[in-house]
């Protein structure tokens, strides 16, 4: 993790990640959210006791995530089942008090949300305490909805800002990319890495300091590694002057159903991680496919991934298949589009320099189309307006079936899920 | 078996949507390449629909088909609503009406859910395995549709 200029003293999530990354420990993080406070907290005291170097989260809901904190409220009085913990709708008693004796200096927590607007959660996060939240103008925008990108844009420097704002009271906020996520399956690296890297400049031009820049595992082990270090190659040069870090996520796409198969994909993502030179991962559990997990399934994930990753050591980057390139070549056409980031961004959506395939977000061109190769790997079949020097598509284009889409959204879960594939491994 | 009041623009325009509180596309994206197979010209209206976008856009245009697929749990619940503004408008009264995917939060369906929808207005709710066939099925009663055109070159 490069140094940054002096830091403020405080900010519990900063310094925690600051002091794994001297000691090459990975940092394993849930996704858990829960309603009830108690739970929450129970969830909190579970992740910080696992046999592993953890940071808690504190994920909220989806009446939370679209705005409507009322819609919340009125889960919570009724005693509804909600799938996140309602922070802004809470009294903040009810959030200090649960965050009391856990949240601090050796467990720090991080808010995940999912909003195109999170202005009010960043506000409610503050004064709970908290200092680490995830998301951007793009990832959490694009993907989830119909607010405009324009929109997104706005909240979001105005959010930025509000986070920033704490270095001056002490506190150093650390901000993560959700934009090497999108859509959590078929979006090629380049464009991850890419999407990663102009969210994290975004932050930066908002006044953030300490970022992290994520990145999802995808289908292929060697195309993952090559795209990580491409990551680091581009953070490394576009953030000067600020502590960052990569956060790997396990797969998000459709999850194996064997109990054995989710263990083993998420074991992989930690390799990956520490393969690559990366400070974090954020797990999924064994009880993805089907639910919301417990407290016990998450500690289980989480400690999978430790263990995995204390007998993995960092290594070389792979031969080089162009994703660095590539990224570059989208980063630095939507930096000619204008100084400032947010409007940038807008642009090179309408104009399809940024275009995420199978995106039906009304701002997105929807021109480019991905596909598996017969080797696992994840490549472009169409590129619409990307800003591509090499030639469209190594295969021509095949068309998209319903069942072919199936199909490749089901590699990851039948290759994990594959009895045999334990064989292969052990060869 | 589906008498129209007032006759499609295209009989085989679908417009394929979810309820507005599902942020899930990969369901919408999946049908959409399915009824394009079938011959059908889709308007797929993404993520998180408001019931206002969807009548705006079929009473623009009236479809031969709307489909609604949702997976967050919230279907039975929220697209009860859906039907009942559908069907308040009389240029939708009669259009199939269809919903499916995974209704409430417990991954089951009970036939008082079922029944509560029916009632509210759609023609047919598509859940479990037979979800795919049933829909496959159901297009092959619809009389506008005796034909279906060669495929179409996926997503625009």
């Amino acid at each position: 993790m490069p140094s940054a200029e002096p830091a403020p003293a405080g900010g519990a999530f900063h310094r925690f990640i600051a002091d794994a990354a001297r000691t090459g420990s990975l940092v394993v993080q849930p996704r858990m959210g829960f309603a009830d406070p108690a739970r929450m907290r129970t969830g909190l005291i579970a992740t910080r006791a696992a046999d592993a170097t953890t940071v808690g989260t504190l994920t909220l809901d989806s009446f939370t995530r679209v705005g409507d904190y009322a819609a919340a409220a009125r889960a919570v009085a009724q005693d509804h089942h909600l799938n996140g913990y309602p922070l802004v709708s809470m009294p903040i008693e009810t959030t200090t008090g649960l965050l009391d004796g856990v949240h601090g200096p050796g467990f720090p927590v991080q808010v995940r949300h999912g909003s195109a607007q999170p202005g009010r959660i960043v506000e409610a996060l503050i004064a709970a305490g908290l200092d680490a939240t995830e998301g951007g103008p793009v990832s959490y925008c694009l993907p989830y909805g119909r607010t405009p990108l324009a929109t997104s844009v706005r909240a979001w420097a105005e959010a930025c800002r509000r986070l920033a704002a704490l270095r001056e009271a002490g506190t150093e906020p650390h901000l993560e990319t959700f934009g090497g996520c999108m859509l959590g399956q078929l979006c090629p690296p380049s464009l991850l890495v890419a999407l990663s890297v102009l969210e994290a400049m975004f932050f930066r031009q908002h006044g953030l300091r300490s970022i992290s820049l994520s990145y999802a595992q995808q289908t292929s082990r060697e195309q993952d590694e090559e795209a990580v270090h491409a990551l680091r190659a581009l953070a490394a040069d576009q953030l000067p002057d600020t502590s960052w870090h990569v956060v790997v996520y396990a797969y998000m796409g459709v999850y194996p159903e064997t109990w054995d198969g989710a263990l083993r994909l998420v074991a992989d993502a930690a390799r990956l991680a520490v393969r690559t030179g990366a400070t974090r991962l954020i797990v999924k559990t064994p009880a993805e496919s089907a639910r919301i997990p417990s407290v016990e399934e998450n500690v289980i994930a989480l400690e999978t991934a430790a263990a995995a990753a204390r007998t993995t050591r960092p290594a070389a980057p792979p031969p080089s298949t162009g994703i660095e390139a590539e990224a570059r070549s989208l980063v630095e056409a939507v930096l000619n589009l204008h100084d400032d980031l947010g409007q940038a961004l807008i642009r090179a959506f309408a104009h399809g320099y940024l275009d995420v395939p199978f995106c039906l977000h009304p701002d997105n061109a929807g021109r480019t189309r991905s596909f598996i190769s017969d080797r696992g790997r994840l490549e472009w079949s169409r590129t619409g307006s990307l800003p591509l020097d090499r030639p469209t598509a190594a295969q021509p284009s095949r068309r998209l079936t319903s069942s072919g889409l199936l199909q490749a959204l089901n590699h990851v879960k039948n290759r994990y899920d594959d009895p045999a594939a334990r064989l292969d491994r052990a060869s | 078996m589906y008498p129209h009041r007032q006759p499609p623009d295209n009989p085989h325009h679908a417009v394929l949507t979810t309820i507005a509180s599902d942020s899930h596309t990969w369901n919408l994206l999946f049908l959409q390449l399915l009824l394009e197979e079938q011959g059908w010209e889709v308007t797929n209206l993404g993520a998180c629909v408001p019931v206002g976008v969807l009548i705006e856009e079929a009473t623009a245009r009236t479809p031969g088909l709307i489909v609604v697929s949702t997976v967050n749990g919230h279907g039975a619940e929220e697209a009860t609503g859906l039907a009942r503004a559908v069907r308040a408008v009389p240029a939708l009264a009669r259009v199939p009406l269809v919903v499916g995917g995974k209704l409430n939060t417990s991954g089951t369906i009970a036939p008082d859910v079922h029944a509560s929808l029916t009632d509210a207005g759609f023609d047919a709710v598509l859940t479990g395995a037979n979800a795919v066939p049933g829909l496959l099925a159901l297009l092959d009663t619809l009389p506008e549709h005796r034909h279906g055109r060669p495929h179409v070159d996926a997503v625009r």
